[in-house]
């Protein structure tokens, strides 16, 4: 189905194709890419639709993500609306660019399908690789399920591009769990899609009429104004964010918060996690409060900027607050979610215990279940005192 | 240019950009050396090869046909001394 054919009914779609009609309705104009699992399907589509002329862009096939990137950098610098898409290795080979890509401003937006690092090799889903990437400078959200991820990939372009952000953002789906999931879901029409997202005016780019120079050396003298205008700009663009959520929520009927709550009302045991997992919480959570258990969830939407207020607000009352991360910090305190949870809550004179579960590393399976076991086990942790610094539920031995 | 130890987070350039050209003149590279070339003009043959192995370049030729280095911008690597046909650069250590 073509990107110009897309309606407002439910189509079953693979959560990768879907992505990939999102680019073409977002009128992508230079893409640059290099296939890795479970990503592949995403810039496989656009290829095509590139090829077939449905897509009017420049389609460039790189050698490795650390060109995919760098050639992003340079076709957004010419002011085109540019993206990409990868995972995992690929995320890690263009890791150095990947600062220099928020530092010269460039609103590029990239899909993550997130899956674990090596070693040992694994294709399989967790969040090894964003989290590694944790301090790149861009904006990071995570999605919960297909639709989401065809919203707020339209929605990455308009945040992005925003005069007063112009950043680059990623939006992170799970690998395999939504990438090569079907998923009923609703796609927007190109009218539709060009009223929200007009073209790219660039407030800096490439012209032989003007030359600048782009992505220069910065003396010990300037350096910290140059990181501080970086971080007020990433901290400012969370107005902005809500504002496009809430004008997306306007027009499709579907509303996104930083920090999603299900069932948080009088609980006063609250889970919190990111990405597809929330929707599995969310079945054990309903299972709990059938058994009387005041059980919440909070699911972390937006990770970069951090929210902070909107995570104090949402664990008032709570008296426990189990933070699941898909990542290990090793040698350190944990999951990485949970210590910037903790940090972000330490200041309240009035916060939940703190418990960090680690959880679906390389692709390990988390039904519904294993959120009801890990409350129960958090809560004989509260009763005894936690006896240590972080549960990697599920380890054997 | 206003110097750089004046400018405050909120008035760099998006994305670090300079719209002029010459930053790089105005970082004097010059300022950390901690030795410098002297020729001894008595043996200089005016051959020319200081100036043309050093890497900045910060030699420059003076009237005469006799070279000399640009302060400004010599880091006091030693290259001209170690090729000099001649052997008549010396580096010196710079004073305190």
């Amino acid at each position: 189905m073509s990107a110009k054919a897309a309606s407002t009914k439910r189509v079953g779609l693979e959560v990768s194709i879907a992505v990939s009609h999102a680019v073409a309705l977002a009128r992508a104009e230079a893409i640059a890419a290099y296939p890795i699992t479970p990503q592949t399907h995403i810039v496989e589509h656009l290829s095509s639709m590139v090829a077939n002329g449905e897509l009017e862009a420049e389609f460039v096939n790189v050698e490795s993500e650390h060109s995919a990137i760098s050639a992003c950098i340079g076709m957004s610098a010419t002011g085109a609306r540019t993206y990409t898409a990868t995972s995992s290795q690929g995320l890690a080979l263009m890791h150095e660019i990947l600062f220099i890509a928020s530092a010269m401003r460039f609103p590029i937006v990239m899909t993550v399908a997130n899956r674990a690092l090596s070693g040992p090799l694994s294709i399989w889903n967790d969040h090894s690789d964003i989290m590694a990437a944790r301090d790149i400078g861009w904006i990071q959200l995570f999605v919960e399920n297909g639709q989401e991820a065809f919203d707020h990939t339209i929605m990455a372009f308009k945040i992005a591009e925003n005069p007063e952000v112009l950043l680059p953002t990623i939006v992170n789906l799970d690998g395999f769990i939504l990438s090569h999931v079907v998923e009923a879901l609703t796609l927007l029409d190109q009218d539709t899609v060009d009223r929200f997202l007009p073209p790219y005016v660039p407030r800096h780019q490439l012209d032989p009429k003007h030359p600048v120079t782009m992505g220069a050396f910065a003396m010990p003298e300037i350096y910290t104004e140059v990181k501080m205008n970086h971080q007020v700009t990433l901290t400012n663009s969370y107005a902005v964010i809500l504002k496009v959520w809430e004008e997306w929520g306007r027009l499709t009927g579907r509303h996104y918060q930083p920090v999603e709550r299900y069932r948080t009302e009088d609980a006063k045991v609250l889970i919190l996690i990111m990405g597809s997992l929330s929707e599995v919480a969310e079945i054990a959570v309903d299972e709990m409060r059938a058994a009387g258990m005041p059980v919440g969830l909070l699911t972390l939407r937006l990770w970069r900027p951090f929210p902070f207020e909107a995570l104090r607000e949402a664990v008032d009352g709570a008296e426990l607050l189990i933070v699941c991360d898909r990542a290990l910090s090793p040698g350190g305190p944990g999951g990485p979610v949970m210590s910037e949870v903790r940090s972000a809550l330490y200041p309240l004179p009035q916060r939940p215990q703190i418990l960090g579960y680690i959880v679906g590393l390389g692709g390990r399976d988390v039904p519904p279940e294993a959120f009801k076991d890990i409350v129960a086990q958090a809560l004989k942790e509260v009763e005894q005192g936690p006896s240590r610094e972080f549960t990697l539920y599920g380890v054997r031995g | 240019m206003k110097p750089l130890e004046q400018i405050t987070w909120q008035e760099i350039e998006l994305g670090g950009l300079l719209r002029e050209p010459g930053s790089a003149r105005a970082y004097r590279t010059g300022d950390w050396r901690s030795q410098h070339p002297v020729w001894t003009k008595s043996r200089c043959i005016r051959c020319g090869v200081c100036w043309t192995v050093c890497p900045e370049p910060a030699i420059v030729e003076e009237p005469g046909g006799y070279f000399d280095m640009d302060p400004n911008y010599c880091k006091g690597c030693g290259t001209c001394a170690r090729e000099c046909v001649t052997g008549c650069i010396t580096m010196v250590p710079e004073e305190e």
